[in-house]
């Protein structure tokens, strides 16, 4: 066994430049093809701010587009949780429930008007931790048990919404802690430190979807799981890493909401899951598996936030404001997924 | 030598069938050895029992003097077992290095992290093994079939540096997908690999083992019936041992000759296919066979999936039966009555894990039921029941699943399919030969032949010139997307392969 042989000190390895150089070329060709693949949601983003910004100038003030990151903030570290599981061909529905008990666990924590605990940052560990656990229990029914993604994450969200309301206390708590709500109250150049956590997060999950083994055997699970079973990879570990990530973004979303709003609500998540999931289609994250990533969903996250934010400055009719951002996600799906468009592709 | 690898007396008991009996089996060091037999002889059951994906019902295997038993290809791997996968076992949107190692354990990471540049310097040691000059990062979707069969191979070869003493690379039936240049560089490869291991070859074509084996075993219904070594043989001997027939006039003759005032079937004008086509016309009338053949990437199989309408997109064009018809989807092509059988059995053809029955009369097992609407279950099976006669398909029953017949067989039901179909006038068939044995190919031919006598036209890709003079009318040969020559009348006056190729490069 010298495993030790199998990386390179050989200098045979070193010695052929000519194709270290042929190498790079094709690499740089492949980034220009990949540009080009993935220009559908860059291209759609684009035109939504050029269509905006002519029906009204204050689309493109500076102090609209820190309104468009501070409300993007919260849907992307959701996107960024839910791509590390669309990535290997699962999903997880349970965003909004479990975003809601870290929510209400963190209130009722941390220094507030209705409990006497004081957490501090304990708080939030515990919601995190929660978020962690719940996203794990998930990939463990899942892969071990061989449940459906989709039904178990559905009834998670059920479980977690009704654990939300159970302990939610008599009144609805107030949070005293200053510093906590102040993530979300202190600018610093114009922007909260949620919109800096959000990119930083963004940041460490990409590097982890390129470079690290559980990024890498996930894109491998969503394009074909029985290979890599067969290559003797640990599927179900990767499962459940790739959805205790998820579960716990989402909790992390539930946080960020309590800081953003003050309170403790049990409800807190309502309005997360949809904004997730459709965020990483339209960046061209296929729900089937094996296609997109962090990169691609984020840029999904601005599509939808910019729309919304968009619709609301040009005074669009509020009761039509939901039927149109249908449509445009409609148009925004077909036109990042239309490279893919082959008459023999099945998508489901 | 000593032997690398015995098996003693190893049997495979499936539920009802017998695969493989009381086999014994002797792979020395330095050696190639060939192994030859019809579809369903149990060649890639023996192969999957030596590779760890079956596990023998009894019997003994021995690798390098001890006993082993291999739960897993997993298992057969760490022990220095490789093989060389017909359907590919790739990830396709993993890069080239990352392939290489995923079933291995390596030092390439830490802390859960990928370290790029060593895994890529390690997979450049393995790649130089087989003179494949593509950048470890490369994902390997962007390869084509030869190179991935050759990371494949590299893939295999990788594991020389995790296990003492020689390797057995296992080869199920490499070459049936390679261009002849590919084929032989793949011969190169099996050659040096000589040196530090040995090796196991199936293919279904003779001249090919014996080219590269030093040793054949043959194998018939499952048992080991003869050993020959090489230069103690030929092609015709190994053939008689493998099907118990004489090798000639297993096709028979055309019986009557094509009829030159018959109706025009299909004109084909101009037809482009962006990247794949130029300006490709010609004629099928009805009762007609006409070949096309080319060398990979010139065209022929984008021409069939054109007719056909799966294509994305072609232009130029196509009259049918007299009527310019725009072809734009299969279900379009079928309402025409035009059949297609895909190259990629496995993938497109059939529906994996379906029974026979319900394979047959997926397409036009409506015709059979009450007005279009309601399906008659016992008519569908009466009507699949006569073509599994008629066609000599075997099957236990129809609603045996279609993945664990013999792909000869496979390929017949594939075709029946078709011919269920009351409408059917044109059929476009692919590559239908493909991992097909010669007796099942006779079998299949004569089907073919017996078709277009009662007057359906038949349009096909060849594997190889024997196949083209032996079947065709007309053969029609394709060079970089466009029609290089026209041979008419193939059946009464042979072209010489000589020419044929002269045509094709």
């Amino acid at each position: 066994m010298t495993q030790a042989q199998l990386h390179a000190h050989d200098p045979s390895a070193m010695a052929s430049p000519r194709r270290g150089e042929a190498g790079t070329q094709r690499r740089y060709w492949h980034i220009g093809l990949g540009v080009l693949k993935s220009a559908g949601p860059i291209v759609s983003l684009l035109l939504m701010v050029l269509v905006f910004a002519g029906l009204t100038p204050n689309f493109v003030s500076i102090a609209n587009l820190q309104a468009i990151l501070e409300s993007a903030a919260v849907p992307a570290v959701v996107a960024i949780g839910m791509t590390f599981v669309l990535v290997q061909g699962s999903i997880d529905l349970s965003a909004e429930g479990v975003a809601s008990l870290a929510n209400i666990l963190l209130s009722i924590l941390i220094a507030n008007s209705v409990t006497a605990h004081d957490l501090g940052a304990g708080a939030i560990v515990v919601a995190l931790a929660a978020g962690l656990t719940i996203g794990a229990l998930n990939g463990t029914l899942y892969a071990y048990l061989r449940m459906p993604s989709l039904i178990v994450t559905l009834a998670m969200w059920l479980i977690t919404l009704g654990l939300a309301a159970l302990l939610f206390p008599s009144r609805q708590p107030q949070i005293l802690d200053s510093g906590f709500v102040g993530l979300a109250l202190h600018k610093h150049l114009g922007l909260s430190a949620l919109v800096y956590l959000a990119v930083a997060l963004a940041f460490v999950a990409f590097i982890v979807e390129r470079r690290a083994k559980l990024g890498r055997i996930g894109f491998a699970i969503g394009a074909d799981e029985a290979l890599v079973r067969l290559a003797g990879v640990n599927v179900n570990a990767y499962k459940v890493g790739a959805f205790a990530i998820c579960g716990c973004l989402t909790g992390l979303a539930g946080i960020l909401t309590a800081a953003q709003i003050g309170v403790g609500n049990p409800l807190a998540g309502e309005g997360l899951l949809f904004p997730g999931i459709a965020a990483c289609v339209i960046g061209g994250t296929l729900l089937s598996g094996g296609r997109g990533g962090v990169l691609h969903s984020l840029v999904g996250v601005l599509v939808l936030v910019t729309l919304r934010n968009g619709l609301v400055q040009t005074g669009a009719n509020p009761l039509l404001q939901k039927a149109i951002e249908g449509v445009v996600i409609v148009v925004a799906v077909a036109a990042s997924t239309w490279h893919l468009r082959r008459k023999t592709r099945v998508v489901k | 030598m000593s032997a690398l690898l015995s098996l003693q007396s190893i049997s495979k008991r499936f539920p009802g069938v017998l695969a493989l009996d009381d086999i014994d089996m002797e792979l020395r060091q330095h050696e190639v050895l060939g192994l030859i037999g019809q579809n369903g002889s149990g060649k890639s059951t023996l192969m999957k029992i030596i590779g760890g994906l079956h596990q023998p019902s009894a019997g003994e295997m021995r690798l390098r003097g001890s006993p082993v038993r291999f739960g897993s290809p997993l298992e057969a791997a760490r022990a220095g077992i490789g093989l060389v996968h017909q359907e590919q076992s790739l990830i396709g949107n993993l890069t080239v290095a990352e392939n290489l190692f995923i079933d291995k354990p390596t030092d390439f990471s830490r802390f859960g992290f990928y370290r790029r540049s060593r895994m890529n310097d390690a997979a450049r040691i393995q790649l130089d093994k087989v003179e494949l000059d593509v950048a470890p990062d490369t994902p390997v979707d962007q390869l084509t079939f030869a190179q991935r069969q050759m990371v494949e191979l590299a893939k295999v070869l990788s594991l020389e540096e995790l296990v003492e003493g020689h390797l057995v690379v296992l080869f199920d039936e490499p070459t049936s997908v390679l261009t002849p240049t590919e084929i032989q560089s793949l011969f190169r490869q099996v050659r040096r690999l000589k040196m530090r291991s040995s090796v196991v070859f199936i293919s279904h074509r003779m001249d090919e083992v014996l080219a590269i084996s030093d040793r054949v075993y043959v194998l018939s219904d499952g048992r080991n019936v003869a050993e020959r070594v090489k230069g103690e043989t030929d092609p015709d001997e190994l053939y008689e041992l493998m099907v118990g027939r004489q090798r000639a006039g297993s096709v028979l003759p055309r019986s009557n000759p094509p009829d030159k005032n018959a109706p025009k079937r299909l004109a084909v004008r101009d037809l482009t296919v962006p990247g794949k086509v130029e300006d490709v016309s010609f004629d099928v009338a009805s009762g007609e066979i006409v070949g096309l053949i080319g060398v990979q990437g010139s065209g022929a199989e984008a021409v069939c999936r054109a007719i056909f309408g799966v294509e994305d997109s072609h232009s130029g064009h196509i009259e049918y039966e007299g009527r310019p018809v725009r072809v734009s989807c299969p279900s379009g092509a079928v309402g025409l009555g035009i059949g297609y059988v895909p190259a990629e059995r496995k993938a497109e053809a059939m529906m994996k894990g379906m029974s026979v029955c319900q394979n047959m009369t997926v397409t036009f097992g409506s015709d059979y039921g009450y007005g279009g609407l309601l399906l008659s279950k016992r008519r569908e099976r009466r009507e699949a029941a006569n073509w599994v006669e008629r066609l000599k398909i075997k099957t236990p029953s129809l609603d045996h699943r279609i993945d664990q017949l013999s792909g000869g067989n496979q390929q017949k039901a594939v075709l029946s399919k078709w011919l269920l179909g009351r409408s059917l006038r044109l059929l476009v068939l692919d590559h239908p030969t493909r991992g097909l044995d010669p007796g099942a190919r006779a079998d299949l031919f004569n089907a073919i032949r017996r078709l277009a006598e009662e007057g359906l036209s038949i349009v096909f890709v060849g594997d190889t010139l024997d196949e083209m003079v032996t079947l065709s009318d007309t053969i029609l040969v394709l060079r970089d997307g466009r029609l290089s020559q026209r041979f008419d009348d193939v059946q009464a006056k042979r072209p010489s392969e000589e020419d044929i190729v002269r045509a094709m490069v």
